[in-house]
């Protein structure tokens, strides 16, 4: 191979110059970098020590709110996603019915309605509640806030396993059966490996699509960096406040972009030539 | 390109007219909460109602200009007047020196002490620190209340809710021991079946650093003139005895307060 390499010729080199596409591309980059340095500036004119000193701490807080909440309901919906995927794909078709009507409420209603119904609405039936023993759990906001978006990211979640699932094509399995193997040794050993390669992009999104919708939990009083930066905000009047929420929000979410490349790069490993 | 210029000149005129014509009917916008009985509230229809709006339109009547009202959340009621969206606010806002930074408040129009519900068999006897001490306390955010509940009740949990409806149901049914907001406004939920689980536990002295002088109308800073016409307004509906026909609607005793 190395051989037959040296004999092809280096491709021409591309054509410079200045064509409209290249102008165009340079003056919206232009636009961006002063967009950029604009807010920078605006941050720089706008500093108050004293209200940076009084409010970083909650925004701390907030912050921790958010990624604690983040954390526990995907990790919770990864868990519940499993079954509904495996009864999406059932080939009962009571468990397919009951499971696709599960995602296709979660996913066609909002999330604050959700989240709402389950505070306030379960909250009204607070004597039944208490005699099943479960009003400790719901009389949280934390809780409930827990709740909702773990059935919530569970639905998507679902989707996107389902989908990575059905991706890996029939012969795997059938070359698998052919050996011998066991369904879940099957499963196991051979589809979930290359069906997460597919599912790993789309499970990036949902997090930041999580971690972006966990900014209405205020509304039930929990109160994560968006209900912080709103408390700032009604107190100072200082716009500043939630452009620093804006800066902390695309951080986590370019911090999580890399995060997500990196993994992709490691175990796509073997693909690459 | 004659046409396209005669286009254009048709244009400017019918936009001038316009201009004219609003001159000539100035209207005021008014912005409210719309979820802040009995003094702003929205009825099934869509309505607004409520004190606040009633004596908005009596002013209005006053200073002889047409208003419309502008239903606005709390949380963005300041910014909006400030973006334009209206030219005054009447949703109860009391005067603070905070919000006084941000826009010019008129005189005040009422002034009610803030009072402390609970439910019917609560343990609590007071509104002090101490009686309160250990209990959680739902609260509206972004007002007043808010702020004297976090200043004072340090031993208890603050629950900010984005409105005051939403703090009753947490009070009804369990989640929060005790609701701080103004008495008028408690009065008046636990007069209805869904405030039939609590009961009041006693009005606060208004701390004046806190609480402030009352409730005002917003307008934007060096907004003057309107501040004033406000001003003379409120002065004449409470001399010729509309301002008392719009209380004694709502209210059994004088909400205005003493005179300062």
């Amino acid at each position: 191979m190395s051989i037959a390499a040296t004999k092809v010729d280096r491709p021409p080199a591309l054509p410079r110059g200045w064509p409209r596409q290249r102008i165009l591309g340079y003056a919206l980059v232009c636009m961006w970098i002063a967009f950029l340095a604009g807010i920078a500036a605006y941050l720089i004119v706008a500093w108050n020590g004293e209200l940076f000193a009084k409010y970083a701490p909650s925004y701390v807080t907030g912050l921790g709110v958010t990624l604690l909440l983040v954390a526990i309901s995907i990790v919770l919906g990864a868990m519940l996603s499993v079954p509904i995927a495996y009864a999406r794909m059932s080939k009962n078709r009571i468990l397919r019915g009951l499971s696709y009507a599960y995602v296709y409420f979660f996913r066609g209603t909002p999330l604050l309605a959700q989240t709402f119904l389950v505070y306030y609405g379960v909250g009204s039936f607070r004597p039944q509640l208490e005699m099943v023993g479960l009003w400790g759990f719901f009389r949280e906001a934390f809780n409930c806030a827990i709740f909702a978006f773990s059935l919530n990211t569970a639905a998507y979640q679902a989707e996107i396993l389902r989908g990575a699932i059905e991706s890996v094509p029939r012969g795997q399995w059938e070359g698998a059966a052919s050996l011998g193997l066991h369904k879940l040794q099957t499963m196991w050993k051979i589809i979930l490996p290359q069906a997460l390669i597919v599912a790993l992009r789309p499970y990036g999104n949902e997090i930041i699509l999580m971690i972006k919708g966990s900014a209405i939990v205020a509304i039930i009083t929990v109160y994560d960096l968006m209900g912080i930066t709103k408390l700032t905000y009604s107190r100072t009047f200082d716009f500043q406040s939630y452009v620093w929420a804006a800066i902390i929000y695309l951080i986590i979410v370019e911090t999580l972009r890399h995060a997500v490349e990196w993994i992709e790069r490691r175990i796509t490993i073997h693909l690459q030539r | 390109m004659r046409t396209a210029l005669r286009i254009a000149l048709a244009a400017s005129a019918a936009l001038l007219t316009l201009g004219v014509a609003q001159a000539q009917e100035k209207t005021l916008r008014i912005g409210t909460e719309g979820a802040y009985p009995p003094f702003n509230n929205l009825t099934a229809d869509g309505q607004l109602v409520g004190f606040d709006i009633d004596i908005a339109k009596a002013l209005c009547d006053e200073m002889k200009v047409k208003c419309t009202f502008v239903a606005q959340d709390w949380d963005g009621i300041i910014p909006a007047l400030q973006a334009g969206k209206f030219d005054a606010i009447v949703a109860s806002m009391s005067i603070t020196p905070e919000r006084a930074e941000k826009v010019d408040f008129t005189n005040k129009y009422y002034n009610t002490p803030p009072a402390i519900a609970a439910p019917k068999d609560s343990d609590i006897k007071g509104v002090t620190k101490e009686d309160l001490a250990g209990k959680t306390i739902g609260v509206q955010a972004s007002t007043t209340h808010f702020n004297y509940s976090t200043k004072t009740y340090t031993d208890s949990t603050i629950k900010p809710y984005p409105t005051a409806q939403e703090y009753q149901l947490d009070l009804a049914n369990g989640r929060v021991d005790a609701v701080n907001d103004d008495i008028t406004v408690l009065e008046g939920w636990l007069a209805t079946p869904d405030g039939a689980c609590c009961k009041l536990i006693g009005a606060i002295t208004p701390d004046i650093e806190i609480h402030g002088p009352g409730a005002g109308i917003a307008v934007r800073k060096g907004d003057t003139e309107l501040v004033n016409q406000f001003n003379k307004a409120i002065d004449a509906i409470r001399a010729n005895g509309k301002y008392k026909e719009i209380n004694d609607k709502y209210f059994k005793y004088d909400v205005y307060g003493g005179e300062s």
